[in-house]
């Protein structure tokens, strides 16, 4: 084998050209994203206001999606939601992609009796489900966002961990490692800014796909009352209230607070997808 | 090695990984902040006999890996102390709530192993427009989190079309089968399009390789080549998701079983954790993650009969 000194174009020029469905959940995915950072000040009523005589109203000029069964103007608790909805799945995520990268690597690099208790408790997390371990935590420390978001970042930890492991596992193996060791780095430094920018699209690729995971779990959590604060506007709350105004035969609520979830997961989902495909092409 | 060694070290790997697991399990307790005495009545009358009893239970006068010894000592003769809300033994409350959540979780496997390896064969052998369709159809599927599901079947077959029971786990067994369906479904959703694609990408792969090239220059059926050479080498890899796919189906019963009032121990569990009812939430833990490992062990043991390539072993190895 010839060794090429090249580096790997790393997190730089990844081509974002697609299908139709590719770009259309890259679009949903930017919208999201603004309509959560905006929505203070794009919410028409305070979604707490309850206004008990439009309850199951049918939507109208003043409230352009209806209103809930408790009188709460659907559009603003959506938009207010979709904080909520993004802000907990993006915790577990970054709390995940930064330890599960900081172990993994810790573990590829020195190998021996760590890498053989990472791979031990990578096997015992595995036997939770996420959902489940978040539940076991809840029941201890009781209902909010903190312990939810910690539970499911240490479940989707080993996910992570074990990614960087292989990759940092082959990438040792490469000839610029060497040739940066023979000029005198220090371990740390190779890891930290040759070995992690090439192995950083994977490793997102793959986060980018767990955000989806996280936020159907956090939603499930919130849908069983287990997640956010009862007031808190929560897309999976919002499935859970809408749940009562379809047996009053009123879906409108419920339906959109389950497209918005559905609709955000796959987008997440493709984008993330799309992006490990190009990924693994170009490393060929 | 031999079936037998293979099969007792697996077995052995599996009671280590489950101690760990009730370690976990058990330790979660000691997580909350205060005394473990006054969280565990959290709520309940405090009475002097009452923290009696509950320190008697918990031996919490012990040291904690004397009391986590009783503890375990008494989970393995089945006995996973008293219900804190139902003030009943929590064995009791789980064996009259298991039958319908094993029977639920059994309708919605057979649900996904029967579309899911449909649709997923459907798409790798059709490919084109149809293939694009169950791409299409299978990433929604999975994008859909099994209370989604719910709440729209119910609202559309039940609610507004009257067809199922809106609630409910029924009497008897065809009723039971009746008021279990749609929630079954709910929970079969995601994964038929894991599975699905699963099934589909490993298809692909098989229709690749050069034993297809071959059987078909060989004037084989197409039908028998797909059924013999291309389905059944697949297999394998479809059956390696069997231990994921019964862990996804228990825990998503708590969503699917609450949303339906099912009553079984996915909405126990849902109940017990809102109320703080920590020795149910233990059980309910500790048997969802036996049955998770229980599954795995028995498909590292069907695997070799499946696809006889696969020697004793490898996929431990490989993994």
């Amino acid at each position: 084998m010839t060794a090429v000194l090249t580096r790997r174009p790393g997190l730089a020029r990844i081509r974002t050209a697609g299908s139709p469905l590719h770009h259309l959940c890259l679009a949903v995915v930017v919208l999201v994203t603004l309509a959560a950072v905006a929505a203070p000040w794009l919410v028409p009523h305070d979604p707490n206001a309850v206004d008990l005589g439009s309850a199951l109203a049918a939507p109208s000029a003043g409230h352009p999606l209806g209103v809930d069964a408790a009188g709460r103007d659907t559009l603003s608790r959506l938009l207010l939601g979709a904080r909520t909805s993004l802000l907990g799945p993006l915790g577990v995520v970054v709390f995940s992609t930064v330890a599960g990268v900081a172990i993994g690597t810790a573990a590829a690099w020195r190998g021996g009796r760590l890498d053989t208790l990472l791979s031990r408790s990578t096997e015992l997390v595995f036997a939770f489900p996420g959902m489940l371990l978040a539940i076991l935590i809840i029941s201890v420390y009781g209902e909010g966002l903190l312990a939810p978001v910690l539970a499911l970042a240490v479940a989707y930890l080993p996910y992570v961990s074990r990614l960087t492991r292989s990759l940092v596992l082959a990438e040792r193996e490469r000839p610029y490692v060497s040739a940066y060791r023979v000029q005198g780095h220090s371990a740390l430094q190779i890891c930290l800014r040759h070995v992690l920018p090439n192995i950083a699209p994977v490793v997102l690729a793959q986060s980018t796909i767990n955000f989806g995971y996280a936020l159907m779990d956090l939603a499930g959590l919130s849908f069983l009352g287990l997640g956010v604060p009862a007031l808190t506007p929560d897309w999976g709350r919002m499935v859970f209230d809408g749940q009562t105004a379809i047996q009053h035969g009123y879906p409108l609520s419920a339906v959109l607070s389950c497209a918005a979830i559905v609709l955000t997961v796959v987008a997440f989902n493709v984008v993330g997808e799309r992006w490990a495909d190009r990924v693994a092409r170009r490393d060929r | 090695m031999s079936f037998a060694g293979f099969a007792a070290r697996r077995l052995l790997e599996m009671a280590v990984t489950l101690f760990a697991a009730s370690f976990v399990v058990f330790g979660a307790l000691y997580l909350a902040p205060g005394d473990p005495a006054s969280f565990l009545l959290a709520g309940r009358s405090a009475s002097p006999e009452a923290l009696a009893a509950v320190k008697a239970q918990y031996h919490l006068d012990d040291p904690f890996l004397v009391r986590y010894g009783h503890w375990l000592g008494d989970v393995l003769q089945g006995d996973f102390g008293r219900s804190l809300t139902y003030r009943t033994d929590v064995s009791r409350l789980l064996a009259d709530r298991l039958p319908t959540t094993l029977l639920l979780v059994a309708m919605a496997l057979l649900v996904v192993a029967v579309v899911g390896l449909f649709l997923g064969r459907l798409a790798a052998v059709r490919g084109g427009a149809t293939d694009s369709a169950v791409l299409v159809a299978t990433t929604f599927a999975v994008g859909t989190p099994s209370f989604v599901a719910a709440v729209l079947l119910q609202g559309l077959f039940a609610v507004r079309l009257g067809w199922f029971p809106s609630s409910g786990a029924g009497e008897g067994f065809a009723d039971k089968v009746w008021h279990l369906t749609l929630p079954a479904i709910a929970l079969a959703l995601y994964l038929i399009g894991m599975l699905a694609r699963v099934t589909r990408s490993a298809m692909l792969e098989a229709l690749d390789s050069e034993h297809v090239t071959v059987a078909r220059s060989r004037g084989v059926p197409e039908r028998q080549v797909i059924r013999r050479h291309v389905f059944r080498n697949s297999l394998g890899t479809v059956l390696t998701t069997g231990g994921l796919v019964v862990s996804t189906l228990l825990v998503c019963t708590v969503l699917v079983e609450t949303a339906f009032s099912v009553g079984g121990i996915g909405q126990l569990l849902e109940l017990s954790t809102s109320t703080k009812d920590f020795p149910t939430v233990q059980a309910i833990s500790l048997i969802i993650v036996a049955l998770f490992m229980t599954v795995n062990l028995i498909v590292d043991l069907l695997l070799p009969l499946v696809d006889p390539r696969i020697t004793l072993g490898t996929r431990g190895a490989a993994a």
